[in-house]
């Protein structure tokens, strides 16, 4: 090995190095750009009254979107509380007791309706259900996000549960305790952190979907009452405000945008915190 | 003596791998077997078809019957769950549940099938873990969890566990093999000890482990049972050539 060759090795590494540190600065730069931004334009309209009103009409001063906040946490409660279930028992279902070409079919089938842009989803349940029910709705809405739900937590359940050691079961089945048991009280136990990881993304996942409440929960300006009236969500809000010509309004949208954005950023943090305690 | 398991004519395939070829044997109550023969023989096979741990393995199909007492493991109707409460099993690696306490573990199996009675937990562990010679060493600390303990105690409570729901047959796979020596010589104690009140079948790659512990022994290979006999007798004066090729280290 002569002098020269390590000099050469030596640039070319600080070459690759010096690149691969810039691509990931531009990996980084959108968020911050994006980040930023947001920050920027929506901060200035963040105050308790963003909170607690529902929107003024333009040209009126303060206003907020407690109803859009709160519309979307009810319909993101009731499309968790069928999609969670459908979704994680489903994942029992394939890793547990699934063998052959049925499971093959449903997991193939969750990749497709995984990957079925939103704004189908929501066309399907606007047919499905805004239409027999005769109005727009946040039970359709909810419908609309529990269709995407369930495949992610679907396949993030399964791959956890298939994570868990078989000799776990094997120890529980020895015992005398039956599948469907040892599925649940062993498996999906063990699984647990992993699981509600999986729960919090796919949750921070339909909290910024708007597409599918387009025609669905349709937005309201007002606090709906039933669950069969339309409804406000922030995203919807936020599009529908920024959309709109009046400078009040967008400033709505942009303090809208930053609290969904810190939202799904909590909801990221919490579910990379528990992902980690589990490895430690 | 009682013939507490007979296993008759005992194939099990996995697709295409005709893994145990015709076995017979049986297994007299309150006696210890082992089951010796080279990796990949079908030991471990044979052992985990007598509680249908297959059952879970969808390629796996098991004929023939093996009758414990006047119960066909393998007959119509038969709910495996019913025979793995009689046939309990010890794995090669310790698996207490490491989300549980020390305690828990121990009336696991009352507990995941929600039958736990109040006011019996306590008598359980306490006679369970004496059993295993486990009771000294964690009585201040049932309530730790169970991962927390040495491989060689994390066993013993595999084994508390496992007598916790009482069951006729134990089954050990390879109990000590993840072991230190110390513990392994425990275990083995522990085996004797339990004799007297259960009827054990343990596969053992360690030929001195099966002498001492036990007494009939199993020699299999490549999936056919070459030989059974009194332990004794079989390690000093084994019937077939290939078993006493395996027992003098010549193969395997």
């Amino acid at each position: 090995m002569n002098l020269r060759s390590i000099t050469v090795r030596r640039a070319s590494n600080l070459t690759a190095t010096v690149l691969m540190g810039a691509a990931t600065f531009l990996v980084l730069l959108p968020l911050v750009i994006i980040f930023y931004h947001i920050v920027k334009m929506g901060i200035s309209s963040i105050n308790i009254g963003f909170f607690t009103n529902i929107p003024q009409p333009p040209g009126e001063a303060g206003g907020g979107m407690a109803n859009g906040i709160a519309g979307s946490a009810v319909m993101i409660g009731m499309a968790s509380l069928v999609g969670l279930p459908v979704g994680i028992f489903g994942a029992i279902y394939l890793t547990e007791y699934g063998t052959g070409r049925l499971a093959t079919a449903i997991r193939f089938c969750a990749d497709v309706l995984s990957g079925i842009p939103s704004i189908i989803t929501g066309m399907v349940a606007y047919s499905l259900v805004v239409v027999p029910l005769k109005g727009f709705s946040a039970l359709a809405g909810s419908f609309a996000l529990s269709l995407i739900m369930v495949p992610i937590v679907l396949r993030t359940t399964e791959e956890q549960l298939k994570m868990v050691p078989a000799t776990l079961r094997e120890a529980s089945l020895a015992l005398g305790v039956p599948l469907w048991r040892t599925s649940i009280k062993v498996t999906l136990r063990s699984a647990m952190t992993g699981v509600i990881t999986g729960v919090l993304l796919a949750i921070a996942r339909v909290a910024g979907e708007t597409a599918p409440l387009l025609f669905t929960a349709l937005g309201n300006q007002f606090w709906s009452r039933k669950l069969t009236e339309p409804m406000a969500a922030l995203p919807l809000q936020i599009f529908n405000f920024a959309i709109s010509p009046y400078e009040d309004w967008h400033r709505l949208a942009w303090a809208g945008a930053l609290v969904l954005v810190v939202m799904m950023f909590g909801l990221s943090l919490v579910a990379r915190w528990l992902g980690r305690t589990k490895h430690s | 003596m009682n013939c507490k398991l007979s296993i008759r004519d005992l194939n099990i395939h996995f697709g295409d791998n005709h893994a145990v070829k015709n076995t017979i044997m049986d297994v007299a109550e309150n006696s210890v077997t082992a089951i010796i023969g080279p990796s990949g023989c079908g030991k471990s096979t044979v052992l985990r078809s007598i509680n249908r741990m297959h059952d879970l393995t969808p390629s796996a199909r098991v004929t023939g019957t093996i009758m414990l007492d006047e119960t066909d493991i393998y007959g119509r109707g038969v709910d495996p769950v019913t025979i793995r409460r009689r046939v309990g099993m010890v794995f090669q690696k310790p698996n207490p549940f490491p989300a549980m306490s020390i305690y828990d573990n121990v009336i696991a199996g009352y507990k995941l099938n929600g039958v736990l009675k109040k006011g019996e937990a306590d008598e359980i562990v306490e006679s369970s873990l004496k059993r295993v010679a486990l009771w000294d060493e964690v009585k201040d600390r049932l309530r730790t969890g169970a991962v927390e303990l040495s491989g060689g105690q994390q066993q013993r409570l595999c084994i508390a566990r496992t007598i916790a729901v009482k069951p006729e047959v134990i089954l050990m796979d390879e109990p000590a093999s993840a072991l230190d020596p110390i513990s392994t010589l425990k275990i083995e104690e522990l085996i004797e000890e339990l004799k007297s009140k259960y009827t054990i079948v343990i596969v053992t790659h360690n030929m001195q482990q099966a002498a001492r512990v036990s007494d009939v022994t199993a020699f299999f290979y490549l999936g056919e049972l070459v030989e059974i006999g009194e332990t004794r007798k079989l390690f000093t004066n084994p019937e077939k050539k290939q078993t006493e090729d395996y027992i003098t280290g010549r193969f395997g």
